[in-house]
């Protein structure tokens, strides 16, 4: 019995430790990789981040330039559109699952959108690229339809089922004890939802949204292939560009091995991790902030 | 006494030769092992379907392929961790100089890399001159009526900077100049960007010949008035040619040097053909 205990517990330890270990072994490598841009070839921060001027040299002796402004706002645009499209979707989805209808909702409604989560993002580009790429084209009369809102709105498919999972537990989590005491006080059931319930699950719904926003930043596959990849500032949201995921997935296979360009784009993977730590470090920030403003909804949980 | 001689010389002769045969038939059967490559995406269809023909010949040998890029085919070889790596470019180019150097190049084929443009709109555009063709990938010209098509603009279709076929094109169509960047769709391989030529009326790119073989939903244009076929290449007309290497570390050696030798050999030539690639041995001219 007591050496049951001790065995499982260490072997969940030790899982724990190697968990945290490859993360931080991730991350130092990333770092490795990714600072010999500034260290080695000398570019600045300054310029890797705000100049869109890109033209690493792929040898050893550098020279280039490594400004990847175009890539890092490609990316910002097509996710912002992305959030745009989805959350309102998404909102109204998990209000339906959870407030309007949770028969229909949990048995019908909800797995639909969970077997979304599971479709590959390949699938997603590809329809994209045969379906939307197209459609845009001749809906708007453009030569072609590689856009920024093609991408956005594969983007926005492709996060809508996170957000929408996410904001339905938080709604879920919400004590029915609130919604009796506002039917009790004669609110109508839009009063309960909109006054009542959505403020007590505000921090589960954004948590919802900052890690869709998170999927979005690092989808390469379905996003490559609707976005054009033209290295360009989009003009507005039908024009062409291209964003970190993409330059780094096309380009790794070419370049050679410790070479500037190859070294710039692990300075991208390196970005895109550090934009993925801050969006886990902001998951955190709103959950605890939520956990003080409204100290009754813990206190309503633990019931 | 003599006769003897002779009968029992004749008789060693025939042992000796049937010895011989017996000893390459051996030797044939021997072939066996596992062999790993990687690298160039170009060559990859052609190091497949060479791989299926060999295994058939030798059920021994397991072969595994992997696409990846030049870059890392001649980085996994050079490490060790494939046994070739396929690259559209000289090793040199992609790897510090000492690691080049124990690489050995083994030239398999060349490819011909082809501009082409949107069906419809080769009814009008047949043949650019090369300063044309430099003008539009450059982004000096952008409309098709400036090069005698119809009223369209041009819409470039490339590929990314670190490709061999974007390096062979911009080096041997471009005279060198630097494709625009800002206004051109890049694609990560040559079968979307058939795809996009192929969809979009003004649009223009580049493929190897390879690409086109089963394909018509695209045209070819001639550059100077010569068209982009195997002959032309051959014959030295048609300059937009490379040569694909597969790389060893050190001089090959046994199954790894019968598929080097298999792919390279006449019985596989004609094979090699048909896919649109070109055999090294018929070149009349050489880089």
């Amino acid at each position: 019995m007591f050496r049951k205990e001790y065995l499982w517990r260490g072997i969940i330890t030790v899982c724990g430790i190697l968990v945290i270990l490859l993360t931080l072994s991730i991350g130092a490598f990333l770092i490795y990789k990714g600072s010999g841009t500034f260290t080695k070839y000398g570019h600045s921060i300054f310029e890797f981040l705000f100049s869109p001027q890109w033209s690493p040299a792929d040898n050893s002796t550098g020279g280039g330039k490594v400004g990847a402004a175009i890539y890092i706002w490609g990316s910002v645009c097509t996710c912002a559109l992305a959030l745009l499209i989805a959350a309102p979707f998404s909102m109204a989805a998990s209000i339906f699952i959870t407030e309007i209808s949770p028969k229909i909702g949990t048995r019908v409604f909800q797995p639909a959108i969970e077997l979304f989560v599971g479709i590959p993002s390949v699938i997603y580009g590809w329809m994209g690229l045969t379906v939307l790429v197209p459609a845009i084209k001749s809906l708007f009369g453009l030569n072609h339809g590689y856009s920024v809102l093609a991408a956005g709105i594969v983007l926005a498919v492709m996060i809508f089922p996170t957000i929408t999972s996410v904001a339905s537990d938080a709604l879920r989590s919400v004590p029915a004890d609130y919604r009796k005491a506002a039917y009790g006080l004669g609110a109508t059931r839009w009063q309960v939802i909109y006054q009542v319930v959505l403020p007590a699950a505000k921090p589960g719904i954004l948590t919802g949204v900052v890690l869709g926003l998170a999927r979005a930043f690092g989808e390469a596959l379905a996003v490559a292939m609707v976005i054009g990849k033209m290295r360009a500032f989009p003009k507005n949201i039908l024009s062409p560009t291209h964003n970190l995921t993409a330059a780094i997935a096309s380009d790794m296979g070419g370049a050679m091995e410790g070479g500037e360009y190859n070294t710039a784009l692990w300075t991208m993977a390196l970005l895109l991790f550090l934009i993925s730590l801050f969006f886990i470090f902001m998951i955190h920030r709103v959950s605890a902030k939520g956990g003080e403003a409204d100290g009754s909804v813990k206190a309503g949980k633990k019931r | 006494m003599k006769k003897l001689t002779a009968l029992l010389l004749t008789g060693a002769m025939i042992f000796q030769a049937a010895a011989g045969t017996v000893m390459v038939s051996a030797a044939e059967e021997k072939v066996e092992g596992s062999i790993s490559v990687s690298g160039s995406s170009a060559l990859l269809p052609l190091a497949q379907d060479a791989a299926d023909k060999f295994k058939e010949k030798y059920p021994d040998v397991s072969i595994t392929l992997n696409a990846g890029g030049s870059g890392t085919g001649l980085k996994q070889v050079s490490d060790g961790s494939v046994d070739i790596g396929n690259s559209d470019v000289e090793a040199e180019s992609k790897l510090e100089k000492e690691q080049a150097e124990e690489l050995v190049d083994h030239k398999v084929c060349v490819v011909t890399m082809a501009p082409i443009i949107n069906k419809e709109l080769a009814e009008d555009v047949k043949d650019l001159t090369k300063d044309q063709l430099i003008d539009i990938f450059t982004g000096e010209t952008t409309n098709w009526s400036e090069v005698g098509g119809p009223d369209e603009e041009i819409l470039l279709v490339t590929r990314p900077q670190t490709s061999g076929t974007r390096a062979l094109f911009k080096e041997f169509a471009l005279d060198n100049n630097e494709e625009v960047s800002g206004s051109a769709l890049e694609t990560d391989d040559s079968g979307t960007l058939l795809q996009s030529v192929a969809d979009n009326k003004g649009a223009i790119g580049y493929v190897a010949l390879s690409y086109l073989v089963n394909n018509d939903t695209v045209s070819t244009v001639s550059i100077d008035g010569v068209e982009p076929t195997m002959e032309n290449t051959y014959s030295g007309d048609y300059p937009v040619w490379g040569y694909e290497h597969m790389y060893t570390k050190g001089e090959a050696e046994g199954a790894v040097k019968a598929y080097i030798d298999y792919i390279t050999s006449e019985e596989y030539a004609e094979q090699m053909e048909a896919q649109g690639y070109c055999v090294t041995a018929k070149m009349e001219v050489t880089r």
